[in-house]
């Protein structure tokens, strides 16, 4: 009997014919960090499609805006991101300062951009635990927790609260700092230092984290721009935007510091620009500690009710995760007609797709982890 | 009590003072002389299922202790003494939770899947020699029977994937599947090494060549290339980070394991450590001499010096040391991507075992061995 190999053939490939399908990663799933849903296409263990799905989180915030007064409106922000609290309370503020022409003491900006960076320090702090454990390695989620401990500690001791911290408000602040803010942050500031070092050869230099992010997930400048990306997201793949730079705000134009860029876009670019921005968020506490004088921590003429003039405001901060801006729309009355909010999140999770089509699975998880996303953020 | 001393050393005479005994006591009752036997068969058993099912317990809390060390926090204190209790708390826990059984799984590879793997994690330790002459048993070729019956658990992890219905754990069973069998070369590989330096496939007569010095170290370069070998495809084959993939929480929730609950996810977890306990005793037993303490062949002196300290205590020191080596390795390194454990594999440890097979050869030939007496 003989039989030819090309039916041979034929039958085989027509045996081995597999079928694509469909998983679902979430919304409860160990790695996408808060309630995010992706349906994600597998063709074995290899990623052909993923598609987004969000609003799991949605409470509505910028339309609630509409129902409060704007002072009211202060302590949503701090829910928005809630990793990066007080950078959002800033952000708003600054728009509503904007709007009323407020001029805000210099000691409450110094204390502003110092509580902006050490809530910088923490939410990398908990990313970098949570890439560790996202990539199978639980140790680094411990290690990094106690130093984002310390720094809540000192968020706690100044204004009372460790998340959702509501201290920065319209005209200033909420109160003054404690008296042992300024000592407990030089000890921080030692304490870190020598933590950075050790990080960096407990994952940036072992040879399986690096093998895990190096290439993987590539996001094209061109590809990140036209998405709207932002943050360490886009710094990764060498774009050098930056709203403390490019846009300065507060006292950032008298700081000395650098924005750490990347070169090829890949995770590992990603990973190392956020995990040195931390260093850099330390230098410019550091001068902050040095210019800031005594004084005043509320500007002289907060109205006692705030009413904005009729008109559009804009203002955007950079949060740990990217750009975030407020946009508020003025009829005159006590609370805004309009109020958006731009969060990062959002648009680093939209070229999430992009990135990861053509990856295994296990890569999905590295690059939704370096894409640094924020479920609350992205619903608002 | 002197009599007692000298058994801790010379676990011959227990085991055979032990059949003596069991068998005058038969005689003495007018039974028949297999009754005795039967009695130290079941009595074996009995003893080793309990013993191993402590000592499971016991690794767990071990585990948790030391990735608590390693995390900047204390780990169980809480229940008993020093949290030693915290696992038998967990254990309760888990024989009293729902067994849960999604629906349209395949009932029968579902259910039975657990008890694969259990059952071949306790089949294997038949063949652990604890102290002199004490293994339950030793077959004349106990080291290749050992690597077909650990081969067994990958059918388990498979079932469990397939008889699961559910997406994630199919993806765990084969990614189990195919690292399990990928890595069992490597391993194989390696025991070959200690299968050509000793010349037996016995266990018992694998630790009786390490007389003179443990492999190791008379074996040089090749043994400890085989030794390290042999770690990496144990941690592979205990699925153990960073090769813990079949598992891999943070990708498929937790693998082929995903559906499980109560008892059945139990033995899933027990006999991972059962498995660890496994090949860090058979890593002792082959290369570092088992119960056999550290000896180095003509020199009397210091030989003797070395025998106060009894085999049991040897046994477990080695084996304990590996066991946290790979703990070690658990809470330090980050989990691999499925094409790179292959590669690792296939390109990398699978031609440096070829490779060191040959040279182990070579010195097994021209008996190119350190302490030979």
């Amino acid at each position: 009997m003989t039989v030819t190999i090309d039916c041979c053939e034929e039958r085989l490939v027509k045996n081995l014919d597999t079928q694509e399908y469909w998983v679902n990663m979430g919304p409860q799933h160990p790695s996408t960090h808060g309630v995010l849903r992706f349906l994600v296409k597998l063709d074995g263990e290899t990623i052909t499609d993923v598609i987004p799905h969000i609003g799991y989180m949605h409470r509505g915030i910028e339309k609630m805006s509409e129902n409060v007064t704007y002072v009211q409106f202060n302590h949503l922000t701090s829910r928005l991101d809630y990793l990066s609290a007080m950078i959002n309370n800033w952000g708003y503020c600054m728009c509503v300062e904007k709007a009323l022409g407020l001029e805000v003491p210099a000691r409450a900006i110094y204390v502003r951009m110092i509580m902006s960076e050490l809530t910088r320090i923490a939410s990398h702090q908990l990313w970098w635990g949570v890439y560790g454990m996202d990539l199978g390695a639980f140790t680094p989620m411990m290690h990094s927790f106690r130093d984002r401990e310390t720094i809540n500690d000192i968020l706690e001791e100044t204004c009372g609260s460790r998340l959702t911290t509501h201290y920065i408000r319209i005209g200033g602040l909420s109160n003054d700092v404690h008296e042992n803010f300024v000592p407990r942050i030089k000890k921080f500031i030692d304490g870190f230092r020598k933590s950075l070092v050790e990080y960096a050869t407990l994952v940036s230099g072992n040879v399986i984290f690096r093998a895990r992010a190096e290439n993987v997930g590539i996001l094209k400048p061109a590809v990140g721009i036209s998405y709207g990306c932002s943050g360490s997201t886009l710094r990764g793949s060498g774009v050098n935007y930056d709203v403390r730079k490019q846009d300065p705000y507060g006292y950032y134009d008298r700081m000395q510091f650098d924005v750490p860029l990347g070169t090829k876009g890949d995770s590992l670019d990603r990973y190392e620009c956020r995990f040195k921005e931390m260093e850099q968020s330390l230098r410019i506490i550091e001068q902050c500690l040095e210019q800031m004088e005594p004084g005043e921590v509320v500007a002289a003429k907060v109205p006692k009710k705030i009413k904005l003039p009729a008109g559009e405001y804009f203002s955007h901060v950079e949060s740990a995760r990217g750009d975030h801006a407020y946009f508020i729309v003025s009829d005159g009355g006590t609370s805004p007609c309009r109020l958006r909010v731009r969060s990062p999140g959002y648009s680093n999770l939209a070229v999430l797709p992009e990135v990861v089509r053509g990856w295994r699975v296990a890569d999905m998880v590295t690059v939704s982890s370096t894409l640094d996303l924020v479920a609350p953020d992205i619903d608002r | 009590m002197k009599q007692i001393f000298n058994y801790f050393y010379h676990t011959e005479d227990l085991t055979r003072d032990l059949d003596g005994l069991l068998l005058s006591v038969a005689r003495a009752l007018g039974l028949p002389d297999w009754t005795a036997v039967a009695v130290e068969v079941l009595g074996v058993i009995l003893m080793i299922c309990v013993f191993l099912a402590l000592m499971a317990l016991f690794l767990v809390y071990l585990e948790r202790k030391a990735a608590g060390r390693f995390q900047l926090r204390y780990g169980p204190n809480r229940v008993g003494p020093f949290g030693l209790l915290q696992t038998i708390a967990d254990a309760m826990k888990l024989f009293f939770k729902e067994d849960i059984v999604p629906t349209n799984a395949d009932k029968l590879i579902y259910k039975a899947a657990p008890a694969f793997c259990f059952g071949s994690a306790f089949i294997a330790l038949a063949f652990v020699p604890w102290s002199i002459n004490v293994a339950p048993v030793d077959l004349n070729v106990g080291i290749l029977f050992y690597t077909a019956i650990t081969s067994l658990a990958v059918l388990g992890l498979l079932m469990a994937g397939w008889g699961s219905n559910s997406k994630w754990s199919l993806l765990g069973g084969i990614r189990a599947g195919a690292q399990i069998i990928s890595y069992e070369l490597s391993a194989s590989l390696a025991i070959l090494v200690i299968i050509i330096f000793s010349g037996t496939l016995q266990i018992s007569e694998i630790i009786e060549s390490q007389r003179e010095g443990w492999w190791i170290w008379r074996g040089h370069l090749p043994a400890v290339i085989a030794f390290i070998l042999f770690i990496i495809a144990g941690t592979a084959e205990t699925n153990r980070t960073p090769f813990d993939l079949p598992e891999a929480e943070a990708e498929l929730t937790a693998g082929y394991h995903t559906e499980y609950s109560g008892i059945r996810f139990a033995m899933f977890f027990l006999s991972e450590f059962l498995f660890m306990f496994l090949v860090c005793a058979i890593a002792a037993t082959l290369f570092l001499g088992g119960w056999m303490p550290f000896y180095i062949g003509g020199l009397d002196g210091f030989n003797a010096v070395m025998s106060w300290i009894p085999p049991v205590v040897w046994f477990f020191g080695k084996t304990g040391f590996l066991i946290f080596v790979l703990m070690w390795f658990r809470w330090t390194f980050p989990r691999m991507r499925i094409d790179q454990l292959m590669r690792l594999e296939w390109k990398v440890l699978m031609p440096i075992g070829l490779l060191n097979l040959l040279l182990a050869s070579i010195v097994a030939l021209s008996r190119l061995y350190i302490f030979s007496a």
